[in-house]
């Protein structure tokens, strides 16, 4: 469950049901059985200074202590890289899951006077809420200089507050594919479609097939903002994105109007989505991609969300990724570019020391992002990290297109809200854009809403 | 139970050791001493947190500007507030009364059979689980899916005993064919069928695998001899895609067992089923009608009740809780049966009075002390439901099904972070557990003196 909420959105783990906890179990065993080509990564690194260049100092006998929400799978292929950095540096490093609150957790400890090392925050919010109260320590020059050297600067401002850089987003996620049955396709004579109104027309000749197109997981409200986000950052551009993410215009904006008449286009057509609208609304996350990839016709033919989604095909399905299960970058909508809407965790340093900051520079390095990314289930938005470190050809796909994006990718627009309004459950976005999905003619209707409880959470 | 845990702590820290002090020469401060324990327990567990709510009831959302009654003027105009007062009592009302009735009729036919003990069991068992498990079981019995939820697996297996299932669910006309949709979900021609030429009646959207298993490739049908109207009915698709829209293609599969009916002026004339090879024939009365395939041939499957959904989330979630708590409400009411004077209801049997006349007059009487604890305990339970709310519901209908106690929580972490407003619900929340509260310990002191 863990494995793909966190790099959702962490308030999905509420939503935890019996299958989900099954599921969760089923991918604790998936995740150990990748686990096995874990062992090669660190033992292949010459310790200290690397190919790279890069310079760690001696830390023999120091502690340090890493607070994520990563448990399972996830958490194990994060122990990889820390397993090199001790290698490399002597120190020991301990890991502490968070839960999913990971704010809370963390301002306890701070409170408390027992801050970890170095944490891993969520969303971008928390960076801005933690800095503004001095919690933050920023970062030094060694990481600094990896920083630069390695990432774009979209992504190095993000983990920047008030000119100040204060984190390293080590992790991303890209929120921008659609997940695909080839034999469905197969069946239906038809290929992965670059324009909206190609993949309306592909979900349409899927339809014919006798195959539902396309899935869509409702009952988790997260779902449905980033696939709002997705249509209105293609159609909108990034400029208008920023300014509805920060609420400078409103959301009764013409541009809001036209995505979701967009978005109205799929929704309200009952034949193109699995299980109709009512149908879509009891889809849970994980039934909407397992849906995808079971059965004879399969339940959908597509499914929307992000990377994270193969973890749910490998756990909780018989699809193979890279040969059942295929994926294509969200079609670009009118005249705009395909969208790349993105997550990520962002490291950053609680309490200052040379250890944790040895820690975020190794962290912002490309030698960290090899070991990270070797066992799989796992996007670095670090651009000088070699596509081939990748071990399989879809995430490799996954990984180019948001290194290719540059910098317009977008960060989830939902994780740059205030809770109340984007990662509740039943309220703000999240429902209203569930009652869009049960009535896509009412756009005036779900922008007025959507507009109210956004006033009410931005409060202004 | 609640009886025997008042007296206990009545006992330790009330009234009576204060007045055996003087008399066995206890000095007050070993009294204090032995209190002290209970006392910081208390004050620091209950009163303090009591006391620390309503003064943060009083400020705003930072805990830095006095905001007076603000707050409460907002748990009282927010929608999602009144929705969840109404459900509140919605649960008050309805939850502890049946969970009761069930209860006492538990109790008393259990009485009276050898395997009560072993029925009791069973149905106290659920009290064993935690709310939360219990939560996740009904989400899943309430699953719209029948294949997963048992709920709706009982409903749609009496609706399909009843109703015959259809050759294709939710085939649909090619669009832009002469074919197109009319009333009632029956599919009409828009063209007159006219003898000697063969009519195409194209459907898509049929899964391959769910044709019959020995379905022939479509056959363009033979011009009928004898003036009548004959046709195919076919699916057209093509696996892997291509082929012509509209026109039978080599590869496409024939539907048989398609209803088709010659409809003129709205009256059926002639009606006949596609064969194996898709094609159907008319006789010649079906000259001039328009085609028509009726929704019969294409109803989608019924898919039970939607259980979760806004009408029926909250009911849905009460059985849950009855469930739960009609096992605790059986073993109370059974206890005090074993209390009832059988001799009693012996003279009422003697006397004449029927069993239904015996369980009115006599048991349910002789019972009600116990009927009003079980009664009382309940409202309290229910006034703070939370866990099978936030579990059962799913997010498309927590606001429906919101309850106070779950308002709360929402308001004050969920995201609203709002502990002023979440702290004025909680004080609401006190306000109405006390008037039953009083009403409880008054009749805890009313017995102990009898």
């Amino acid at each position: 469950m863990r494995t793909f909420s966190t790099r959702a959105h962490n308030h999905q783990a509420r939503t935890a049901l019996a299958v989900v906890a099954a599921a969760a179990l089923a991918l604790t065993a998936a995740g150990c059985g990748s686990d096995d080509k874990k062992d090669a990564g660190p033992s292949s690194g010459a310790p200290s200074a690397s190919s790279s260049g890069l310079q760690l100092p001696d830390l023999k006998g120091q502690k340090l202590e890493v607070a994520a929400v990563w448990t399972g799978a996830e958490q194990k292929n994060f122990r990889g890289v820390l397993d090199e950095f001790e290698k490399r540096t002597g120190a020991k490093v301990t890991f502490v899951p968070t839960g999913d609150s990971t704010s809370t957790f963390l301002g306890t400890k701070i409170q408390g006077g027992a801050p970890p090392d170095v944490a891993f925050l969520p969303q971008v919010g928390v960076l801005h809420q933690f800095a503004d109260k001095g919690w933050l320590k920023p970062i030094g020059p060694e990481a600094q200089a990896q920083l630069t050297k390695n990432f774009s600067k979209g992504w190095q401002d993000l983990g920047a507050y008030q000119g100040k850089q204060y984190g390293v987003y080590a992790k991303a996620a890209n929120k921008s594919l659609v997940w695909y049955n080839t034999a469905a396709f197969q069946q239906a004579g038809v290929t992965e479609p670059k324009t909206w109104d190609d993949f309306l027309k592909a979900a349409e000749t899927v339809f014919e097939s006798g195959t539902p197109p396309v899935s869509v997981g409702g009952a988790d409200g997260w779902t449905l903002t980033d696939w709002f986000e997705n249509v209105y950052l293609s159609q909108a551009g990034p400029e208008k994105y920023d300014q509805l993410a920060q609420h400078k215009i409103k959301w009764t904006d013409p541009s809001v109007k036209d995505a979701l008449t967009t978005l109205a286009g799929l929704f309200g057509k009952k034949d193109l989505i699995a299980g109709g609208q009512s149908g879509a609304l009891q889809t849970d996350f994980p039934k909407s991609i397992s849906q995808t990839f079971t059965g004879t016709p399969p339940g959908a033919a597509m499914v929307y969300e992000g990377d994270f989604s193969a973890a749910v095909i490998s756990s909780s399905t018989k699809a193979k990724v890279g040969t059942d299960a295929k994926v294509f970058p969200f079609p670009a909508v009118g005249s705009g570019k395909p969208p790349v809407v993105s997550g990520g965790d962002v490291a950053v340093v609680l309490k200052d020391g040379k250890g944790a900051q040895a820690l975020l520079t190794f962290l912002a390095s490309t030698d960290a992002a090899q070991v990270w990314a070797k066992p799989g289930g796992y996007v670095s938005p670090n651009k000088s990290l070699d596509l081939a470190a990748y071990p399989d050809e879809v995430s490799r796909a996954i990984a180019k297109a948001l290194i290719s994006a540059g910098d317009d990718f977008r960060f989830d627009m939902s994780d740059q809200a205030p809770a109340a309004f984007g990662g509740t459950k039943g309220e703000g976005e999240w429902k209203d854009l569930q009652d869009f999905l049960v009535k896509p003619t009412d756009v005036a209707g779900a922008q007025a809403k959507l507009e109210a409880d956004a006033a009410k959470a931005y409060k202004n | 139970m609640a009886s025997t845990v008042t007296t206990g702590g009545a006992a330790a820290a009330g009234p009576p050791p204060v007045k055996r002090k003087s008399l066995m020469g206890t000095r007050p401060w070993v009294a204090l001493v032995f209190l002290l324990p209970a006392l910081v327990l208390l004050g620091s567990l209950v009163l303090y947190p009591i006391g620390y709510t309503i003064q943060r009831s009083l400020f705003d959302a930072d805990n830095s500007a006095f905001v007076g009654l603000k707050n409460f003027g907002e748990v009282f105009t927010d929608h999602s507030n009144l929705t969840a007062v109404k459900n509140n009592a919605i649960w008050v009302v309805i939850a502890p009364v049946v969970a009761t009735a069930l209860g006492l009729i538990f109790a008393v036919l259990t009485e009276r059979v050898s395997w009560g003990t072993a029925f009791k069991l069973v149905v106290f068992m659920p009290m064993a689980i935690s709310m939360l498990a219990a939560g996740i079981i009904f989400r899943l019995v309430y699953e719209n899916d029948p294949d997963r939820g048992v709920a709706n697996a009982v409903v749609v297996g009496i609706h399909d005993t009843f109703a015959e299932a259809s050759a294709y669910p939710g085939a649909r006309p090619r669009p832009n064919a002469d074919l197109a949709p009319s009333a009632g979900g029956s599919f009409t021609t828009k063209a007159q069928a006219q003898p000697g030429t063969a009519a195409a009646l194209p459907l898509i959207g049929v899964p391959q695998n769910k044709l019959p298993g020995d379905t022939q490739d479509a056959k363009a049908a033979a011009p009928a001899a004898d003036g009548g109207v004959s046709g195919t009915v076919w699916l057209d698709f093509k696996p892997g895609g291509g082929g012509t829209t509209g026109a039978i293609d080599p590869g496409e599969k024939a539907l048989p067992g398609v209803k088709v009916e010659a409809v003129k002026d709205g009256k059926v004339v002639a009606s006949a089923k596609s064969g194996d090879d898709g094609t159907f024939a008319l006789p010649a009365s079906a000259a001039g009608a328009r085609l028509r395939l009726p929704s019969s041939n294409f109803a989608t499957q019924y898919n039970g009740v939607d259980w979760l959904g806004p009408s029926l989330v909250t009911p849905s979630i009460i059985v849950s809780y009855i469930w739960m708590w009609a096992g605790f409400a059986m073993v109370l009411i059974a206890a005090g049966l074993a209390g009832v004077p059988r001799e009693l209801l012996e003279q009422a049997r003697v006397d004449g009075a029927n069993e239904w006349q015996v369980f009115r007059k006599i048991t349910v009487p002789l019972l009600a002390p116990v009927l009003v604890v079980v009664l009382i305990t309940l409202m309290i339970n229910v006034l703070k439901i939370f866990d099978l709310v936030y579990i059962i519901a799913p997010g498309a209908s927590q606001s429906d099904a919101n309850v106070l106690a779950l308002q709360l929580y929402l308001k004050s972490f969920g995201g609203g972070n709002d502990q002023g407003v979440g702290s004025a619900i909680g004080v609401l929340l006190l306000l109405l557990v006390l008037p039953v509260m009083i009403f409880n310990i008054r009749r805890l002191r009313r017995e102990a003196r009898r």
